[in-house]
């Protein structure tokens, strides 16, 4: 077997691994990248639409130009990257952290690093997931999955498509199976509201003319060997409304339903999950509960937004650094979820430092409110225009805010 | 009249466009002006950033391992939105278009296509190592 030691390792080869890589390796540690795929990016290479890097780079990317943005900052810096390499387990070994990985160059490698960070990304919420009830056909996809047999591999999936669910890659599929020569016949969403973005609704949706059922569910699926068509009916004032119930025909059906931090890693290395956000419970500096592993990107909350993604991931690879080099954070203050908030992250802020949250709207509001409260005191408060769960909230706390804090404070984050 | 939904920010604003007999357009439902120059652009010239894989083409006798490498399109894009009427044709062009590798990030697959001045270039760099 294969030995290898390393200051710090980075699982995952997306966005947040090589913006993690990055920043260790800028504070002097040896940094080695793992990736299961055959290139770096991670789901921006299947991602070609444009819409990235708005905030990084000032300007507008696909997701492919972003990654390779990144994957050349690597390669100049020489950081070490194992593609093709699968990571079978994380483990404390005589008060070492060992990564035991497999690939088909190395065989299987035995890797000892002193700090770790998480950045394996999520997948997507299947079928079996929602229940959608109905026989079992071929022609069912994840939006995803589409993507990268329509974008990557060149092949089309199907001729006659319905997407179930309207979130931002279901949208964008749309487009795409419509560009390539497709029907689109409609996208069902079961929420009142679209949950991709509004941009999205237009150019993707509105452009061909794809009609968009909100509030409607999904109650059947139909086709022996190959989808044949779906049943839809309305939901009006919270009840299914059986007899309104119609049929549509397609062959094909692609799930657009949602994403879900890919933690099996973490689960079996002992690593404590939040389950509101299915990531990884970490502190202010975004460390896990396992001493010297941190996580950042996806894999601890899904975000919308690239740029975000690496923001964060920076932070993770600097907190890693800062702690590889001794610095422990003196005292930390619990961060809670006050009215209208799903999560905040991280769940735990350093009054010694600046601390940056993100954090999820449960609501749809105009002229809202953000309130921050420390002890029931109010530290900041801000107006939001227009919040929706879709958008992710975002908000810097500096130290002079949180000077007041004592042992047992608590700070609250409210949206009214 | 016209309906529009401003993708400018994710307010969202709806709105609604009246053309009067002299051709003078009248935006309502914006809350900023931004919306008016989104409805103006929308109604009189509207554009989109097109996105798009094409195949693939290794050099002529280049020697494929076991006959197994699967080789992946290369994703390209518009270098400007490109006017919305004639994306279908673009579309047409692109499906039909095959991409000599290796090539880089950035470089230009379609010189001034369909005579708009808009080139489609390459986004992803494809190397044969």
């Amino acid at each position: 077997m294969k030995q290898f030691i390393f200051d710090a390792v980075v699982i995952g080869g997306g966005a947040a691994g090589m913006a993690a890589a990055l920043e260790l390796d800028s504070r002097g540690n040896s940094v080695l990248v793992l990736d299961r795929e055959e290139s770096l990016g991670g789901i921006l290479m299947q991602c070609i639409h444009n819409g990235f890097g708005l905030i990084e780079f000032d300007e507008e990317l696909t997701g492919p130009e972003f990654a390779q943005r990144f994957e050349e900052k690597l390669h100049t810096r020489n950081i070490q990257v194992l593609l093709k390499t699968t990571v079978l387990d994380i483990r404390e070994e005589n008060e070492h952290k060992v990564i035991y990985a497999i690939s088909p160059k190395q065989g299987m490698m035995h890797i000892e690093a002193r700090a770790i960070v998480l950045a394996m990304g999520c997948r997507e919420r299947n079928r079996g997931n929602i229940r959608i009830p109905g026989t079992r056909p071929a022609g069912i996809y994840t939006a995803g999955l589409a993507q990268r047999l329509v974008n990557i591999e060149g092949y089309i999936p199907g001729k006659d498509v319905v997407i179930i669910g309207s979130g931002d890659i279901g949208l964008i599929m749309a487009r795409r199976m419509s560009w390539s020569g497709c029907k689109v016949h409609a996208v069902i969403e079961i929420l009142p509201y679209p949950s991709g973005l509004t941009r999205n609704i237009v150019q993707c949706l509105n452009d061909f003319a794809i009609p968009l059922y909100l509030s409607h569910l999904v109650t059947n699926i139909y086709g022996k060997d190959r989808v044949e068509g779906i049943e839809v009916a309305p939901i009006e004032a919270g009840a299914l409304i059986s007899e309104k119930a119609f049929r549509i025909a397609c062959d094909t059906v692609l799930l657009s339903v949602g994403l879900v931090p890919e933690n099996e890693l973490s689960r079996n290395a002992g690593i404590e999950i939040q389950p509101s956000t299915n990531g990884p419970w970490v502190d202010s500096t975004l460390m896990t509960t396992m001493p010297g592993i941190f996580a950042c990107g996806n894999v601890l909350h899904v975000h919308d937004l690239v740029d975000y993604v690496v923001e964060e991931a920076r932070r993770a690879g600097a907190n890693a650094a800062a702690w590889l080099s001794g610095y422990r954070p003196v005292r930390e203050i619990r961060v809670k979820t006050g009215s209208n908030i799903r999560y905040i992250m991280p769940m735990r802020v350093n009054p010694e430092r600046e601390n940056r949250l993100y954090m999820r709207a449960l609501v749809v509001k105009n002229d809202a409110r953000l309130d921050v409260r420390l002890d029931g005191t109010v530290v900041r408060s801000r107006k939001l225009a227009h919040v929706q769960p879709s958008e992710m909230l975002s908000l810097t706390l500096k130290p002079e805010e949180l000077a007041v804090a004592g042992r047992d404070s608590t700070l609250e984050i409210a949206l009214i | 009249m016209k309906e529009l939904i401003c993708i400018t920010c994710p307010m969202g604003c709806h709105l609604s466009i009246d053309i009067d007999e002299h051709s003078e357009m009248k935006v309502t439902g914006n809350r900023c002006i931004r919306g008016e120059q989104y409805a103006r652009e929308e109604i009189l010239n509207p554009k989109r950033v097109v996105t798009y894989t094409c195949e693939a083409l290794l050099p002529e006798n280049f020697p494929v391992a076991n006959g197994s490498e699967v080789l992946h399109r290369v994703p390209v894009r518009t270098t400007n939105a490109f006017p919305k009427e004639r994306i279908p044709e673009l579309i047409a062009a692109l499906r039909a278009l095959s991409i000599r590798v290796p090539v880089e990030r950035g470089d230009i697959v379609i010189k001034d296509a369909l005579g708009t001045g808009i080139d489609v270039i390459a986004t992803r760099s494809y190397s044969l190592e």
